[in-house]
């Protein structure tokens, strides 16, 4: 049988496959069947690696199965797999293959799911439409004349069209939720330090987190169930204080939920801040209490996050010289700086470079006090701020993004309108939270994500709100644009 | 040019690498020789998406140092990105220690002056180059460089002195007791020549009496104890001829090359890096629990400025006995194992003069009984240098049964010594004559004839108070 992968879970993947309707390889062949067919329009995937996922489902086939294993994902091309290409999105890592899994690979491999391919993204994850990726741009599949989102598109895309159950993405300033917001899916970035950076290819270092897309929030708590834990590789992830556990719950019963108004202030547009107002309605039905909470500093979030990441970025992106890897381009009689200039000019993209000059500069000497020390001041504050938040109300909720899907091309050459779209999701990261983007609902035919925060190590407490909300919501992530078209 | 009007002023600024099991950040072997790039991985190579992990090991050695310094273990200490393009640092930057480094505010005692430890922190090496073709050392022009990453990550302890050295010979001794004392507590091997303890020296001159400090420039990386002295002093002289001169010295980075023994700048003042630190983000603070510390501070050895002190007061020993005893621990091990069962006097002559054969040739307990030969009178001093050399030879022989062998006995209260007089005297009728006329000096003949006869088995002294008995 060839199931329709449009719409289908990773739990009905498991249920499918539990039930002996489909084997493994008939649903990674549906799948990547379905790649096949809609890939060439939406560009989720770099590439995909169909020969080695369908043995790993024929072994699964062979010598049986339980649990999660069979069923497939998605991974940014950011994530490090053994002997695979992974570019970051970067015409400078074209062609490198990875000495080594990323932490998270090794655990999606030792849980059984089955990597499909590698996903498309901003390059090194900086942008939020995926316009910036080197291997051209991803199409949202609910209307292709939009972006995905960014920076993990790719993954958000793929999910939303039913071209993987599950996909991972990073987070730095919202690259997770935000393109959950514009293509319909949950999308979550857990605590910083819930799960390991190893093999990450680092963007901002003290803000970058892996975390899952799904279509619901029990597939995207299964999905955190693998990738979480202490890795001893990585010197900032802990064990969490506590399992994540699939939720199961529906009501919200003593539950206060706060609303940063100010934060709300800074230009939410209206489709959004209507399908939000909604969902506030669904919490106060669920028996869930909404208090009015304001984060005066978290305002100033945003031009906080743009030093501090381009900051960690200026020297993570510097070991792409040509010296040992990737691309390397040189003249005769080149010299060893001309040689790393003529490499980086031309494999770095225009929002690469920008980063890179910005971040140098404000470390530089007698500028680090005035940008780079002050950002971190206000980094401090945030997480006061959002602790102080805490000890009030349980959760904080805004929309993940303040607009929806925008035109591709809209905002390309305009940085600041680009990194707008970051407003109520970099908080979360600087203050190194956890928050979930789940749909709930649509404005001009294009979702809306509802964004939970809540205070560190609390993924339980987020998923089990997220999941009574959206059966309260009820909303279709199939998008309506792909009915009928599988 | 007035030398003495003028005082130097030199700060060390020292890195020493530790000899843990693997290196600072990964678990690739760490050791020196190996053939080129065979002790990497994708993290001491920098390859994308690495983390670095901290060895506690190497944290545990920096605290050992620290302790032996005398200075205040950090509490909190964190970890800095220290960015730079060369191809020596694979990530473009090195991790390293910046404003919360480990150790804090110690000292050394050399030669009863005391000089100031700023700080010691804990980083790691860059990949050694070795540049073909071009000035020598240098890339720019160099045909082709090889890089070799073996070294790359091999876990460093920066040490840094106040501005306290006064002389290049007080800042060699103050190289030479920190030496002994990082060989002593066994972090370290201290092998200049593998690069295992390099030497950056800042250096400045300036008037005798003067409170303030002259400009100062920064002398790199010289790997022997004499090139870095050589340096120094042609360093001093330099800036002294040029502030004689009215001219002004300029802050700037100098190699002295020892063939040539010229200074030649490598950068300006306005040339230096900026290396736009900040904390590293991969990383979390170390915080070394006070019961660790304790722990590291009980398991110290003797350290060599005590045993200095010891060997002076509890051995009756000159200061500069003591203190070239200290050279480096298993040359004062030697010797208090030959003090345990010899005179102390004795056994540090025979230790320290004994040196250029390898300190260990001779067991201790053998150099003891030798020493024990001498002074119970069996044999001269002279007849124990052959011993000695028969000792060197064949470490596993008795000195007393090789002297019975060899017949190297002394002769001083034998009747054969006296023959041996009566023979030189008779057999010297001018000189003899010549004595006895008042010219004393030619007892010295006398002696010498007799002597060669007993082929130095006898004690001069001796030999000239027979001499006189019998004239």
């Amino acid at each position: 049988m060839t199931p329709d992968t449009l719409g289908l879970t990773a739990e009905g993947c498991v249920a499918l496959l539990d039930a002996g309707d489909v084997s493994c390889v008939e649903l990674v062949d549906a799948y990547l069947a379905r790649i096949e067919q809609q890939d060439g329009d939406l560009n989720c995937y770099l590439r995909t690696r169909a020969d080695a996922a369908r043995e790993e489902a024929a072994r699964f086939d062979r010598e049986g199965r339980s649990g999660l294993q069979g069923v497939p994902i998605a991974l940014k091309d950011i994530l490090c797999v053994r002997g695979e290409e992974t570019t970051a999105g970067s015409r400078i890592l074209e062609g490198h293959r990875p000495l080594y899994d990323a932490g998270v690979v090794t655990r999606v491999r030792a849980a059984g799911l089955i990597p499909l391919g590698k996903t498309n993204m901003d390059e090194f994850a900086m942008g939020s439409s995926t316009e910036h990726s080197a291997f051209g741009t991803t199409h949202n599949p609910w209307d292709a004349r939009m972006v995905p989102g960014g920076s993990s598109g790719g993954s958000a895309a793929a999910v939303a069209a039913g071209l993987a159950p599950l996909a991972l993405g990073t987070d730095t300033g919202g690259s997770i939720r935000q393109p959950a917001a514009l293509c319909g899916v949950v999308g979550m970035k857990p605590t910083y330090g819930a799960v390991s950076r190893h093999g990450l290819i680092a963007f901002g270092s003290s803000l970058d987190q892996i975390g899952p897309f799904a279509l619901t929030v029990r597939d995207a708590a299964l999905a955190l169930q693998v990738i979480a834990g202490r890795d001893h590789c990585d010197s900032t992830s802990v064990e969490l204080p506590e399992p994540i556990a699939v939720p199961e719950g529906d009501d919200l019963g003593g539950v206060t939920i706060g609303v940063p108004t100010d934060l709300l202030a800074q230009g939410v547009e209206p489709g959004v801040r209507e399908a939000f107002d909604r969902s506030l309605e669904h919490v106060q039905h669920l028996g869930a209490s909404v208090r009015e909470i304001t984060l005066p500093t978290a305002v100033h979030a945003l031009p906080a996050y743009y030093l501090i990441a381009p900051a960690e970025a200026s020297a993570n992106l510097a070991r792409f010289d040509g010296v040992r890897y990737g691309l390397r381009l040189e003249e005769s009689g080149d010299t060893v700086a001309e040689m790393y200039g003529r490499t980086r000019s031309s494999g770095f993209g225009a929002e690469v470079k920008r980063r890179i000059m910005l971040g140098t500069y404000v470390l530089s000497a007698g500028y680090y006090d005035a940008y780079y020390g002050t950002a971190q001041r206000v980094r401090t504050l945030i997480r006061r701020e959002f602790d102080q938040a805490f000890a009030d109300v349980d959760l904080i909720a805004t929309p993940a993004s303040p607009t929806v899907a925008f035109p591709i091309g809209e905002r390309i050459d305009d940085p600041w309108a680009m990194y707008a779209c970051d407003l109520l999701t970099v908080p979360v990261n600087l203050a190194g939270l956890p928050g979930i983007s789940l749909p709930c609902g649509l404005s001009d035919g294009l979702p809306v994500g509802l964004q939970l925060i809540g205070s560190a190590f609390s993924e339980n407490r987020i998923l089990a709100a997220a999941h009574a909300l959206e059966g309260a919501i009820g909303f279709d992530p199939v998008p309506a644009a792909m009915r009928g078209a599988g | 040019m007035s030398e003495a009007a003028w005082e130097p002023v030199i700060g060390l600024e020292i890195h020493v690498q530790l000899n843990t099991a693997t290196k600072m950040f990964c678990a690739c072997e760490n050791h020196f020789g190996a053939e080129p790039n065979t002790l990497t991985c994708p993290l001491c190579l920098g390859h994308p998406g690495v983390l670095p992990v901290i060895n506690q090991g190497a944290v545990e050695k920096a605290i050992e140092i620290g302790l032996a310094l005398n200075c205040a273990i950090a509490g909190r200490s964190v970890f800095h990105r220290k960015n730079y393009f060369y191809p020596d640092s694979p990530k473009a930057y090195q991790i390293s220690q910046y404003d919360e480094p480990i150790c804090l505010e110690g000292h050394l005692e050399v030669d009863g002056g005391r000089i100031g430890i700023t700080r010691a922190h804990l980083e790691e090496d860059a990949a050694k180059l070795v540049h073909s073709g071009g000035e020598a050392g240098r890339i720019g022009g160099a045909e082709y460089t090889l890089v070799d990453f073996n070294r790359c990550g091999t876990p460093l302890v920066e040490i840094v002195t106040e501005p306290d050295l006064r002389s290049p010979e007080q800042a060699i001794a103050f190289l030479a007791l920190l030496k002994n004392t990082l060989q002593t507590i066994g972090v370290s091997d201290c092998d200049m020549e593998k690069g295992s303890l390099r030497c950056d020296a800042n250096v400045s001159v300036r008037r005798a009496g003067s409170g303030q400090f002259g400009t100062k420039t920064e002398l790199k990386n010289m790997n022997s104890f004499k090139f870095l002295g050589d340096g120094m002093a042609a360093e001093i002289r330099r800036q002294i001829d040029l502030l004689e001169r009215g001219l002004q010295v300029v802050q700037e980075t100098l190699h002295y090359d020892p063939g040539t023994k010229a200074l030649r700048s490598l950068r300006s003042k306005e040339e230096a890096h900026d290396y736009r630190y900040f904390p590293e983000p991969d990383l979390v603070p170390l915080a070394p629990t006070p019961e660790l510390i304790e722990r590291l501070r009980d398991g110290l050895p003797e350290l060599p400025a005590a045993r200095i002190e010891r060997f002076a007061s509890q051995h009756g020993l000159p200061p500069a006995y003591a203190t070239d005893l200290n050279a480096e621990p298993r040359l004062a091990d030697y010797f208090e194992a030959v003090a345990a069962s010899s005179d102390a006097k004795s056994a540090a002559d025979w230790v320290l003069n004994t040196r250029p054969a390898p300190v260990d040739t001779v067991p201790a307990a053998t150099l003891a009984s030798l020493i024990g030969l001498i002074a119970g009178g069996t044999i001269t001093n002279n007849i124990a240098r052959q011993v000695y050399e028969l000792l060197v030879a064949d470490p596993t022989a008795d000195p007393a049964e090789l002297v019975e062998r060899h017949g190297l006995a002394s002769i001083g209260d034998s009747g054969e010594l006296e023959a041996m007089v009566d023979e030189v005297i008779a057999e010297n009728p001018a000189f003899v004559e010549q004595f006895k006329s008042g010219k004393d000096g030619v007892i010295n003949a006398l002696v010498g004839q007799v002597m060669k006869r007993t082929q130095g088995r006898a004690d001069a002294r001796q030999v000239q108070e027979l001499l006189r008995s019998k004239l």
